[in-house]
């Protein structure tokens, strides 16, 4: 086969398309029914605590996994027959998986080297006889030089990666997955081997990269501030399936349940056991709620709806723990009378403005906004009236 | 004041390396002096008096005919125990570790012979190899070979013994490249797939080979050192026949030190077998180490 042939752009080379996908191994459903598509260019991230199947989906997607059940569609092509090399996908392993007896050139050159020398030209000895070997290898040199300029990595072609920086080998990875101008790139985990504050760096770089470059990422990671910050749509998985596809806006506002809610903001969102009466009606921290049916109901109130306020009668009463100062803003930590942890999130001038109202006591007021009502089954439930009881 | 505590530390140090440096004295430098020593006189054991005979043992070395053939021997030994006890170690690992249940019997069945005496498994050789009752023989018969004698020909039982040096190292060789290969991680397989490495060979190019190279450098280093320390094969199979044919260093040493009790000429060998053995696995080091990755 000709591997040399430029893949060809249609508009949805960079397409990813996954139907009922479905892995076991042994008797556990690793993934369980996924059905997944993911436009080109766009950036998707895979995040959910560890287990739940997502570096195993992306296995799949690149070949290195076979599903049991279900297919994979790239480009509007079924390659579910393709060996991972004919996939046109690039992975960014979590490890980088460089090669450490070769040098930083050598390793980004790998691929073109694989797919553009017959297997005698890239023998030992052998390799010598080709007469269009020294051609192809200054072509190769060239495009390993100019994506070397690209990763600013010029001066360290000829390092071994034992030699580099953490950072500068996340950077050669890229550049082994980019040389090859994939439509699509699979990152497993690609900066949780980085420190706090090249983490936070690299994530920006990351996002530019993808603006730049226009191809499909599909993002692996079980960090939620990284899907929230990068992706154009983050995909939240558990227990095999995918709890909620959607804008990292909408995963925060508007969770679909409860696991998807507590997974996603920092510090999590609060959490207060209640029971709808008999009329369904939810009252609490201020708020009345009308559930669906009676029955015991979760609600979820996000660290920033909770307003301190002058006590008053149906307000959620707490005992003031810590307080910390982030600068910017404060997050005070409180224990409700049933001992159930409180997050409290204001900015300092909100702070400032309810200086008054911080004692060993607080009294609580949820706003409409970031207030959710679940069901015992999870589910968020449609909220039929909300209304605020005034004292 | 500073240079006092620093006297203090110095001498404590000092205290401290001490017990180690007396055991290497005493244990592995002391004898080595001492064979040096004895490989410049005529000791005898037994005998009641001693002379000094400087260089004279090595300089006899160089003329003693017996001890030209069992250098030769021996280099042709080595040439011969080497390719196949590190390809034919590394070809069964890679075939073993590619095994999924059955793995644990391979591994068992060809460390066998490691564990087993050469000396009883000898015995176990010469019967196989025996001229008229040996299956070997038999086999060969068979195959239109016609009468061979295999450690009674002087063409061949050098070669002979080889082939049962390589049977007991390949499996021992097999373990080391065993742990080897577990060690590499798969991510690296994996990236070479992506990359587009999709046959074997270019599977075991970009990735096992290189990987694998101090683990080569080892097992090629230590299977010189057993191959040219052949000496129980020798012993018990041909005693240096036919003709001195299988003649090597050490059995060789071992005659002039145990059974002639020339301790000072044996002790001359000694010296230039362990200078032989050093040079190698400097040279070894040297050129693989060049060539080797260490992560």
């Amino acid at each position: 086969m000709n591997t040399q042939l430029e893949p060809l752009r249609l508009a949805e080379a960079g397409s990813l398309s996954l139907r009922g996908i479905v892995k076991r191994f042994g008797a556990t459903r690793v993934l369980d029914g996924i059905d997944l598509d993911i436009r080109a260019g766009e950036f998707l991230t895979l995040v959910g605590p560890s287990g739940c199947g997502k570096s195993t989906l992306l296995r799949i997607i690149a070949g290195l996994e076979a599903q049991d059940a279900g297919s994979v569609t790239i480009g509007g092509h079924c390659v579910d027959a393709l060996p991972p090399s004919e996939r046109d996908v690039a992975m960014v392993f979590q490890s980088y998986a460089l090669y450490p007896h070769m040098s930083v050139a050598q390793n980004i050159a790998s691929p073109l080297e694989l797919r553009r020398l017959s297997l005698i030209e890239r023998l030992p000895l052998l390799r010598w006889l080709s007469p269009r070997r020294p051609r192809v290898m200054r072509e190769i040199m060239d495009e390993v030089r100019a994506m070397a300029a690209q990763l600013q990595l010029e001066g360290l072609l000829d390092r071994r990666p034992a030699q580099l920086s953490g950072g500068q080998r996340q950077r050669v990875a890229l550049g082994r997955a980019m040389v090859r101008r994939p439509a699509a790139f699979l990152m497993d985990e690609p900066l949780s081997n980085l420190d706090a504050q090249l983490r936070v760096h690299m994530r920006t770089e990351l996002a530019e990269l993808h603006a730049r470059l226009g191809a499909t990422f599909v993002y692996v990671t079980h960090d939620q501030v990284e899907a929230m910050t990068m992706s154009d749509r983050v995909a939240l998985m558990d227990q095999g399936r995918i709890l909620q596809l959607g804008t990292p806006a909408a995963l925060y506002d508007e969770p679909a349940d409860l696991t998807v809610a507590r997974f996603i903001g920092s510090p999590p969102i609060n959490l207060l056991a209640l029971r709808a009466g008999a009329d369904g009606m939810v009252r609490a921290a201020g708020l009345a709620l009308r559930a669906p049916a009676p029955g015991p109901v979760s609600l979820g109130i996000r660290p920033e709806a909770l307003h301190l306020a002058p006590a008053a009668p149906g307000l959620l009463q707490a005992r003031l723990r810590r307080a910390e100062n982030l600068g910017a803003e404060w997050l005070l930590h409180a224990e409700a009378a049933d001992g159930t942890p409180l997050a409290i999130r204001m900015t300092a001038a909100e702070r400032a403005a309810a200086a008054g109202l911080i004692g060993p006591i607080l009294h609580l007021r949820a706003g409409r906004e970031g207030t959710h009502l679940f069901g015992a089954d999870g589910r968020r439930l449609a909220v039929g009236q909300i209304a605020e009881v005034t004292a | 004041m500073r240079s006092a505590r620093l006297r203090r530390e110095h001498r404590a140090g000092t205290a401290f390396a001490l017990p180690a440096f007396a055991l290497i004295l005493a244990l592995l430098l002391a004898p080595l002096a001492a064979l040096l020593a004895l490989s410049l006189t005529d000791y005898r054991l037994g005998a009641v008096a001693v002379r000094l005979v400087g260089l004279d043992h090595y300089a006899a070395l160089f003329s003693d005919e017996v001890f030209q053939r069992s250098l030769r021997n021996t280099f042709l030994y080595v040439a011969f125990v080497l390719p196949g006890a590190v390809f034919g170690g590394l070809g069964v690992a890679l075939l073993v570790h590619a095994r999924g249940r059955s793995r644990a019997f391979y591994e068992v069945a060809y460390f066998l012979p490691v564990t087993a005496t050469l000396v009883a498994m000898a015995t176990v050789w010469q019967f196989m190899l025996h001229p008229s009752l040996g299956p070997v023989s038999a086999l060969l018969r068979a195959l239109g070979f016609g009468d061979v004698d295999l450690l009674n020909d002087p063409s061949l039982a050098l070669a002979t013994l080889a082939l049962i040096g390589l049977w007991q190292v390949i499996g021992f060789n097999m373990v080391l490249f065993l742990a080897g290969l577990s060690a590499i991680p798969r991510d690296l397989y994996e990236a070479a797939a992506l990359d587009g490495a999709r046959r074997a060979p270019d599977r075991f190019l970009r990735v096992t080979w290189p990987m694998l190279g101090p683990t080569t450098m080892f097992v090629t280093v230590t299977s010189t050192i057993t191959a040219f320390k052949v000496f129980d094969t020798v012993v018990v199979l041909t005693r240096g026949g036919p003709l001195g044919a299988t003649e090597t260093l050490l059995y060789v040493l071992y005659l002039e030190g145990f059974q002639y009790f020339r301790i000072g000429y044996a002790a001359a060998m000694t010296v230039v077998l362990l200078v032989f053995l050093v040079l190698l696995s400097i040279l070894q080091a040297r050129v693989i180490e060049r060539r080797v990755h260490y992560a």
